[in-house]
């Protein structure tokens, strides 16, 4: 399982480069949310995958690591800010510089 | 303390000129020497104690722990220095009095001079490396000033700029040989650096370090192949020439050469690399002022020749040849800076420098000439003169080695036949400028003898060179045998300064240069002739070119990687990160670690595949955005579903409801842009970025596989068992936020808080078109507020609000907490923001959200004081359980009002993002985004 864990995560972060990569704002985000997803579930990893432990006291015999999942919560809330924060910094370039480009200008023909 | 005065005096005079400059010349001239004059004195009363052999030290910390301090030193070599930096510098000061027109800004002149003459006292006087490596640089800089202070004419700033870029890059390799004999011998301070010359080259690092500290030397004073910036840097004026080119500047190379000989030289890489250089100038240098027809070449040429000479003599590796070295220096200084003045003189006198042009000036000038004459005899070597002296010596040193094996010969010959060249060069210097027929075409005609007090300079140098040159051992004799003593650390060997030695071979030498010179001039139409044959090379213009040709690179260079595409930065930095990457993962033997994989099952299998396959969904679909960012929220969604199958059920939680506004903000956004996305990404940029993709996707997963399959160590284990005890919560997860790690997510609230408003601030009078049809030219629907989701989010919003605060409450012991509940939350307020519009909500919302932020982060903050009060730690919590009736045991704890906090501040700053944008629109009238 954790072949096809790294799999998928590898298979989440070239999406999410690959649309980092395009010219205009909208993909570039819609990249950066994929590739959050992916570092999170990364960092998620470390802690290893295991099924039915939650780190609730009192709830199972054994428990999974608390502390990647504590990272990962804050790391959640704050990947919304940023993303909101460049989506709102594009908004504002659009308005100034009439273009979604990421250079801020027109491809020259 | 008076030591550091000495050097401390030109820097503080430096504004005496400037001030007196509107008294006239002479008062600024007067200025600019007082300094000097009171140093010179300074540095004289020291003279008794020197020549006794002391050497004295002072000492100040500065930056101790980088090994640099201002610790100052005075022994025979360094007061020599000063000597002639002071006692010339004076006389310069003099002569540029009268040399500078009335069109030349004299205080700016002197201003430089002393800048540089402080640098210089710095370099000669320091006992530190680092220090005087700071004056060195320093020198370079002021040199800079002075070479181009005619600034309007191009060959000077040409020619400064020359200067500047040599002398300064060998200072920048002089600092690494510096650092390095820092690093090899534990201390930058001369004492221990002259000390420790056994382990200096016994260490591996010696060869590297000599070659950078000789670039730094050989730059400076003019060797093979770095000697073309001199001839240029004649453009600066005669006084400039007459201190820097002749006495100082190109002397502090080989200043340089005797200092650092204790430490550095008695190796077979000293003596090949420094006399090779030395001998090959020596006869360069000679030749090449023969041929040239500018008086100022010719001497600047010749200065290159005689340093070569004085670097052959260190490089001979004897301490008798640095005796003869240290002699050579003095001699040079006093004939050389007496020439150049006379050159000045007649340059100042006829208006030009030409050779070929001025001729026959015995009959206008013959006070001047004959200064000149003597002068230039010294120059050639001839017996009476101090010249002759150490280039006797300079002979019998060539015949004293056998450092060539059985071609040691080849040394005592070229020596001969550069001092047959020196002779030439002297020869034609006083044949076509005094004699030769009469001056043709003058500028200035006829030319007269200069002021009277313009030759007093001239005079009092050449006055010592007979001195010198006649009664060697009561004049120069105790301030050469101080300056050998400071030069080989007290190590003097036996010498004599004495005019007749006896007929042996040096004498036999020195008279074959002179008839071997009288030889050459006799002969020059020929030479000349064959010289004019020969190719040209101008070397500023091959300069000139080099550095056009390494900023056209230096331009290409940042113009590949600089060319202001975003997309090209992240490409390269991807790539980077990629090659990291790789390099970090190389030495893994084997990917596969020890951990056994654990069995698939159904539906993990269907949940992955579902991911990654939504994953390249979003991709494909990308150009169509809405439906890229439908496909994208699918992702989102199995990522939450993820963290709850993998026993994270705060995650799933937090995940779920982030996905909701995460979404809603982007379709917000999408609002305002373009619905499509053009295909305009060439064939070979979307293989770039496929590759880059690819590559990123493969080394994440093989990271991810080489970590999951092998064993790990965690110190959760000490979160788990002092969660309850400590903490008083038994969902481990909420504890470490609240409690273990708050100092963290109070620091994490305020980056919240901070975008929130900050995004406030970035929409604030922003307005952007009210787009009216999508892609395919179809308008937008304009249906506002459909009824159904109207009466839904009314129903909605008390239950939505009730389940938060139910997970809010539960968080301490099960799933849930502040930042799922204030999620849960902002979701509910934004669904009447959806239903309802922008006005009708925000007309209905009690307070503002952004008191909602700042008060959740100050009842955070308070309660992490409040723990102060106490006696506590910040943020350290205390819990206690009660019991009431009806309701029954409960807990409180203070992480509780810590996590009331994170939800107002989650609350405020997410709808303080969402409603924000909403507004965006340019006609608010009746048109809202929600």
């Amino acid at each position: 399982m954790e072949a096809l864990f790294a799999i998928t995560l590898g298979i989440m972060t070239a999406s999410g480069v690959y649309l980092l990569l395009r010219a205009r704002i909208f993909p570039v985000v819609m990249g950066l949310t994929l590739i959050s997803y992916a570092v999170n579930l990364f960092i998620f990893s470390m802690g290893r995958l295991a099924t039915g432990v939650p780190a609730v006291i009192g709830k199972s015999a054994e428990y999974g690591d608390p502390l990647p999942q504590a990272l990962v919560l804050t790391a959640i809330v704050i990947g919304f800010a940023m993303t909101a924060f460049v989506v709102v910094l594009a908004l504002r370039s659009i308005g100034e510089l009439r273009t979604d480009h990421v250079d801020g200008e027109e491809p020259r023909k | 303390m008076a030591l550091a005065l000495i050097i401390a005096l030109p820097f503080l005079g430096i504004f005496l000129p400037l001030l007196l400059e509107r008294f006239g010349r002479s008062a600024c001239a007067f200025g600019a020497g007082l300094a000097p004059l009171t140093a010179l004195i300074l540095l004289l009363t020291k003279r008794a104690d020197v020549f006794a052999g002391q050497t004295e030290i002072i000492h100040y910390e500065w930056l101790p722990q980088l090994g640099l301090n201002l610790s100052l030193r005075l022994d025979g070599l360094g007061f020599l220095f000063a000597l002639l930096i002071l006692g010339i510098g004076l006389l310069v000061i003099l002569y540029a009095r009268y040399y500078l027109s009335k069109k030349d800004p004299m205080g700016r002149f002197f201003g430089f001079f002393l800048l540089f003459m402080g640098a210089m006292l710095g370099v000669v006087l320091s006992e530190n490396l680092l220090l005087m490596l700071m004056f060195w640089e320093l020198t370079s800089l002021s040199s800079f000033l002075l070479i181009g202070y005619w600034n309007h004419r191009a060959d000077a700033r040409q020619g400064a700029r020359m200067a500047l870029a040599i002398t300064g890059g060998g200072g920048l390799a002089l600092l690494a040989g510096i650092l390095l004999i820092g690093h090899i011998v534990g201390s930058f301070e001369l004492t221990t650096v002259l000390a420790s010359g056994d382990l200096i080259r016994a260490n591996s690092l010696y060869p590297l370090t000599l070659i950078l500290v000789l670039l730094g030397v050989f730059t400076k004073s003019a060797q093979f192949p770095f000697h073309f910036w001199l001839p240029q840097a004649m453009a600066a004026p005669t006084p400039v020439s007459a201190f820097l080119h002749s006495a100082t500047m190109v002397k502090a190379g080989v200043f340089l050469l005797a200092r650092l000989y204790p430490a550095l030289a008695e190796s077979e890489w000293w003596f090949y690399m420094v006399s090779v250089t030395g001998l090959a100038t020596l006869l360069l240098g000679a030749v090449m002022a023969l041929f040239q027809h500018d008086l100022k070449g010719l001497l600047a040429y010749s200065t290159i020749s005689h340093l070569g000479l004085i670097t052959l003599l260190f490089g001979l590796d004897s301490r008798l040849a640095a005796v003869a070295a240290i002699f050579h220096i003095i001699n040079h200084a006093t004939f050389k800076a007496s020439l150049f003045m006379a050159a000045g003189i007649i340059d100042h006198e006829t208006g030009t420098r030409d050779m070929r042009r001025i001729n026959g000036m015995w009959k206008y000038m013959p006070h001047t000439a004959a200064l000149a004459m003597v002068a230039s005899l010294a120059m050639a070597g001839v017996p009476l003169l101090n010249g002759f002296l150490s280039k006797e010596m300079f002979f019998a040193e060539t015949l004293d080695q056998h450092l060539l094996g059985s071609f040691y010969w080849t040394i005592p010959a070229a020596a001969t036949l550069a001092g047959a060249f020196s002779v030439a060069y002297s020869l034609r210097f006083v044949h076509d400028v005094f004699f030769n027929g009469e001056p043709i075409d003058l500028p200035k005609y006829p030319p007269h003898e200069p002021a009277r007090y313009m030759k007093i300079p001239v005079e009092i140098l050449v006055l010592l060179c007979l001195l010198v040159g006649m009664l060697p051992a009561f004049t120069v004799g105790p301030l050469l045998a101080a300056a050998v003593s400071g030069t080989l650390n007290g190590n003097v060997p036996e010498y004599s300064l004495s005019i007749w030695h006896g007929f042996n071979l040096p004498l036999a030498m020195s008279f074959a240069a002179l008839i071997g010179g009288i030889l050459i001039y006799s002969l020059r139409k020929w030479a000349f002739r064959w010289y004019e044959g020969l190719p040209t090379v101008d070397s500023l213009e091959v300069f000139e070119r080099v550095m056009g040709g390494l900023t056209l690179a230096a331009r290409h260079v940042t113009c590949l990687l600089e060319n202001g595409s975003l997309q090209r930065y992240i490409a390269l930095m991807l790539l980077s990160t990629l090659v990291l990457v790789v390099f970090a993962l190389t030495p893994l033997e084997t990917l596969h670690g020890p951990v056994a994989l654990t069995p698939l099952d159904g539906i993990t299998v269907l949940g992955m595949a579902i991911l990654a396959l939504t994953s390249l969904l979003t991709v494909l679909f990308h150009r169509r955005r809405l439906t890229a960012l439908i496909v994208l929220s699918v992702v989102g969604l199995m990522v939450a579903l993820g963290f709850a199958r993998y026993s994270a059920p705060d995650l799933a939680l937090t995940q779920l409801s982030v996905e909701v506004v995460t979404i809603i903000l982007l379709i917000l956004a999408l609002f305002f842009m373009p619905d499509r996305t053009p295909a305009e990404s060439s064939s070979l940029r979307a293989f770039r970025d496929f590759v880059l993709a690819g590559g990123s996707g493969t080394m994440v997963a093989l990271l991810a596989y080489t970590v999951l399959t092998r064993p790990y160590d965690s110190i959760a284990s000490y979160f788990l068992e002092n969660s309850v005890s400590g903490g008083g919560g038994k969902n481990v997860v909420n504890v470490i936020l609240v409690d273990f790690r708050g100092f963290d997510t109070l620091g994490e609230i305020a980056v919240l808080a901070i975008a929130g408003v900050g995004i406030y601030a970035l929409l604030k009078g922003l307005r952007l078109p009210h787009p009216v049809r999508d892609y395919g030219g179809r308008p937008w629907s304009v249906d506002r507020h459909p009824m159904v989701l109207d009466a839904l989010a009314r129903a909605l919003l008390p239950m939505a609000l009730l389940i938060s605060a139910f997970i809010f409450l539960r968080g301490h012991n099960l799933p849930g907490g502040g930042f799922i509940a204030g999620l849960i939350t902002a979701v509910a307020l934004s669904l009447q923001y959806i239903a309802h519009g922008v006005s009708w909500a925000q007309a209905r919302q009690p307070i503002s959200y952004h008191a909602l932020c700042g008060a959740g982060l100050l009842i955070a903050g308070l309660t992490g004081l409040g723990s102060w009060a106490f006696g506590y730690a910040f943020l350290t919590s205390s819990f206690g359980y009660f019991h009431l009736p009806l309701v029954g045991e409960f807990e409180l704890a203070t992480a509780m009002v810590f996590d009331l906090g994170v939800y107002l501040v989650v609350v405020g700053a997410t709808l303080l993002i969402l409603s924000n944008i909403g507004q965006v629109s340019q006609d608010d009238s009746n048109r809202e985004v929600l």
